[in-house]
């Protein structure tokens, strides 16, 4: 593991009267992946808005690489490039086609040659199996193929981390293996990554450490092993108590006449 | 109807259907750009100004072209501005058309997904980028069919000029037949003009709003 | 202060003939909303069916409707019927026939959008559960179509008041004809009656739209 990369200290951010985060420290490494799971409404996706500046703070320091993360510094253009983000769904450009999507920023945002993003663009996407659907448009790929477009677009700008939202919630589940297979490759690659996910057996296989996020705050820290096996706290337990199914049917048993 | 009559007539209405289109034009035009001012101060929530422009279109979509043009034209110069018929006429249609055209404009905009401006901010585009390569693009298309229906309007709406004294096509076939009773070729004209005008831009319309359908830009 | 010409409508009865000028010119409205959204929706209706010749005529008679202005149509009935039929009717007449014409085919086309907007799986989920056509259509379908539809009909509304303003064209004695009587009665004495009288006349259309297409938002809103 190497230097720091993100830190954040005491990030508190509230709806109104709602505290949604509350003092709330991380710090990542480069090449660290990160997973962040915890139920519905804990705070999950909103914290990855937060490192993004999507979201104003009601409190604490974020910082990239040392430099402050701010809504209102002028650098904040510039910062963002180097935090690549992917969302739920629904946000790849509906006008432009797949290619276009992915080389708009690199071309416009860092002036970089067209035919070099080009090129570069068309390499990702034949790494994510996607070269021959360059031309398409958002609406002629299906939510999967958008989703790794989507990927590709946020990888193309050469950042220095990647936030992902619940990427593959909105999928239909035969969808969802192709996007996690990708994120896969990219922890491969030796990527700095902050995942927040339902999928519990991918966060197992791809994270250095997750983080169990409830009530606004980090409830529990831990390589994936120690907390899918021995989760410390109780709301841990509980949480993950809501992936299991207990066997109601007896098969081959008589269990109705018996009630009968 | 006589060929006769009709032959005699036609200068007239060309002349005056060059009046009704050229001061339409004009005034779609000032309306348009009326419309893109409005529909800028409320997307980017300018303070006071943001209300001032609620005001001017709840005004304006809520009184008749020809009222307007009445107030303009005869009560204002009691206050010591005055204008001439063309000019009141092109001020009325921006008048009205500007609160038209900002709602269109406006509903393109909201049309446009949050997410949208998220993910283009979150690349690194400033606000500028985002409403140049992301927002507008998209806005753009969802307005084009209120645009047109806007347009077809507003010509229609000229036909009250002749109340300010405009020698448009109401006012000559209104004249003819007052003059002259030939009420059939002079209807017949004054038809025929409406139609060379607005049927090409409806058509035009129509087919805009296909292709926009065809292109299908949703998710 | 200048005088603006306000003090004209105290004078005498002149603000009572103003309002009913408004009386004329609303009563114009309101009879051919009354006549329209019956026969709008009665049109909307046959423009849904597949039948080519109800579909064509339907169609023809809209596309007339729409792109002719309403001040053409007004000339066409008032003067045309006199030449073509000998009939001699009043321009209150003439009005409410072509304002009904106009209405019915706007009318027409919203209950047409309302009806077809109607997502086909709602028909399918509610003959799935055992609803007759009948009962589809009146439990299921015209609630959703009416809840799209009225705020749409109260526009219609604010649209047929300000068109009735026209009616001044082809002789009519409404509002804006009796606020150019007072005026020209008053040319010596009040010089300037043209402003307070014409923006009287001004804010009266605005009090009689405003408020309808304010309820017509809100139903929106609520109802989106």
């Amino acid at each position: 593991m190497g230097r720091e990369l993100l830190s954040i200290e005491h990030l508190t951010k509230r709806y109104g009267d709602l505290t949604v985060l509350e003092d709330l420290s991380l710090t990542v490494q480069e090449g660290q992946v990160i997973v962040i799971v915890g139920p519905s409404g804990c705070g999950k996706s909103t914290l990855l808005r937060c490192i993004n500046a999507l979201e104003p703070i009601q409190g604490g320091i974020i910082k990239l690489d040392g430099q402050e993360i701010d809504r209102d510094t002028k650098k904040l253009p510039e910062l963002r490039q180097k935090i690549g983000m992917v969302f739920q769904s629904y946000d790849l450009f509906p006008h432009l086609t797949a290619l276009d999507n992915i080389t708009l920023a690199p071309i416009k945002v860092q002036k970089r040659k067209k035919a070099e993003v080009e090129a570069e663009a068309l390499q990702l996407l034949e790494r994510v199996g996607l070269k021959d659907r360059a031309g398409d448009y958002p609406r002629q790929l299906s939510g999967g193929q958008k989703q790794r477009v989507a990927i590709v677009r946020a990888l193309c700008m050469h950042p220095e981390i990647m936030l992902f939202d619940e990427v593959t919630a909105a999928l239909d589940p035969e969808m969802v293996r192709e996007v996690l297979d990708v994120l896969l490759d990219l922890a491969k690659q030796g990527r700095t990554m902050l995942i927040v996910t339902h999928e519990m057996q991918f966060a197992r296989a791809v994270a250095d450490q997750v983080i169990f996020l409830d009530g606004g705050q980090i409830v529990e820290q831990a390589p994936p092993d120690q907390f899918f096996e021995h989760p410390k706290t109780q709301r841990a337990q509980k949480f993950l108590n809501t992936f299991t199914f207990e066997t109601i049917k007896n098969h081959g048993g008589n269990d109705y006449e018996n009630q009968a | 109807m006589d060929i006769a009559v009709i032959r005699s007539y036609l200068p007239l209405f060309q002349e005056a259907g060059w009046l009704t289109l050229r001061l339409g034009l004009m005034g779609i035009a000032l309306a348009i750009v009326v419309g893109l001012i409005c529909a800028a101060v409320h997307y980017w929530r300018i303070p006071v100004l943001n209300k001032i422009v609620t005001v001017y279109i709840e005004i304006s979509r809520n009184t008749p072209l020809l009222i307007q043009l009445f107030f303009i034209y005869y009560g204002l110069p009691k206050l010591g501005i005055r204008t001439n018929p063309a000019a009141c006429g092109v001020a009325g249609l921006a008048f009205l058309g500007g609160s038209y055209m900002s709602e269109a404009f406006r509903s393109g905009l909201e049309s446009v997904a949050t997410i949208q401006r998220e993910s283009a901010m979150s690349l690194g585009m400033t606000n500028g980028q985002t409403f140049r390569y992301v927002i507008l693009p998209q806005a753009m298309s969802v307005s084009v069919p209120p645009f047109v229906a806007n347009v077809i309007f507003l010509l229609k709406e000229t036909s009250v000029f002749s109340a300010v004294s405009l020698m448009d096509l109401m006012f000559t076939a209104k004249d003819l037949i007052g003059l002259y009773y030939n009420t059939t070729e002079s209807l017949f004209l004054l038809v025929l003009c409406y139609l060379v005008i607005l049927l090409p831009v409806s058509l035009l319309g129509s087919l805009l709003e296909r292709r926009l359908r065809y292109a299908g830009f949703g998710v | 202060m200048p005088d603006l010409g306000f003090e004209v409508l105290l004078k005498g009865k002149n603000f009572a003939r103003l309002m009913g000028g408004v009386w004329v010119a609303l009563r114009i409205s309101l009879i051919s909303v009354v006549i329209s959204i019956p026969l709008g929706i009665l049109l909307g209706i046959v423009m849904t069916w597949k039948n080519p010749i109800s579909r064509v005529l339907t169609r023809i008679y809209l596309e007339i409707i729409r792109i002719m202005p309403q001040l053409v149509l007004l000339f066409l009935v008032f003067f045309g019927t006199t030449r073509s039929f000998g009939w001699d009717i009043s321009g209150e007449l003439a009005s409410i026939i072509v304002f009904s014409l106009w209405g019915t085919a706007e009318m027409g086309d919203l209950v047409r959008g309302a009806l077809i907007s109607i997502p086909i799986h709602q028909y399918e989920s509610a003959s799935a559960l055992g609803l007759s056509s009948g009962q589809t259509f009146l439990y299921i379908i015209i609630p959703q179509t009416i809840r799209r539809l009225i705020p749409l009909s109260i526009n219609l509304i604010t649209r047929m008041i300000k068109t009735t303003s026209l009616v001044l064209m082809i002789g009519v004695v409404e509002v804006l004809k009796v606020a150019q009587q007072i005026i020209e009665a008053n040319r010596m004495a009040s010089p300037n009656a043209a402003f307070g009288i014409y923006l009287t006349v001004f804010i009266l259309y605005f009090l009689a739209c405003w408020p309808i297409s304010l309820v017509a938002k809100a139903l929106e809103r609520r109802w989106q």
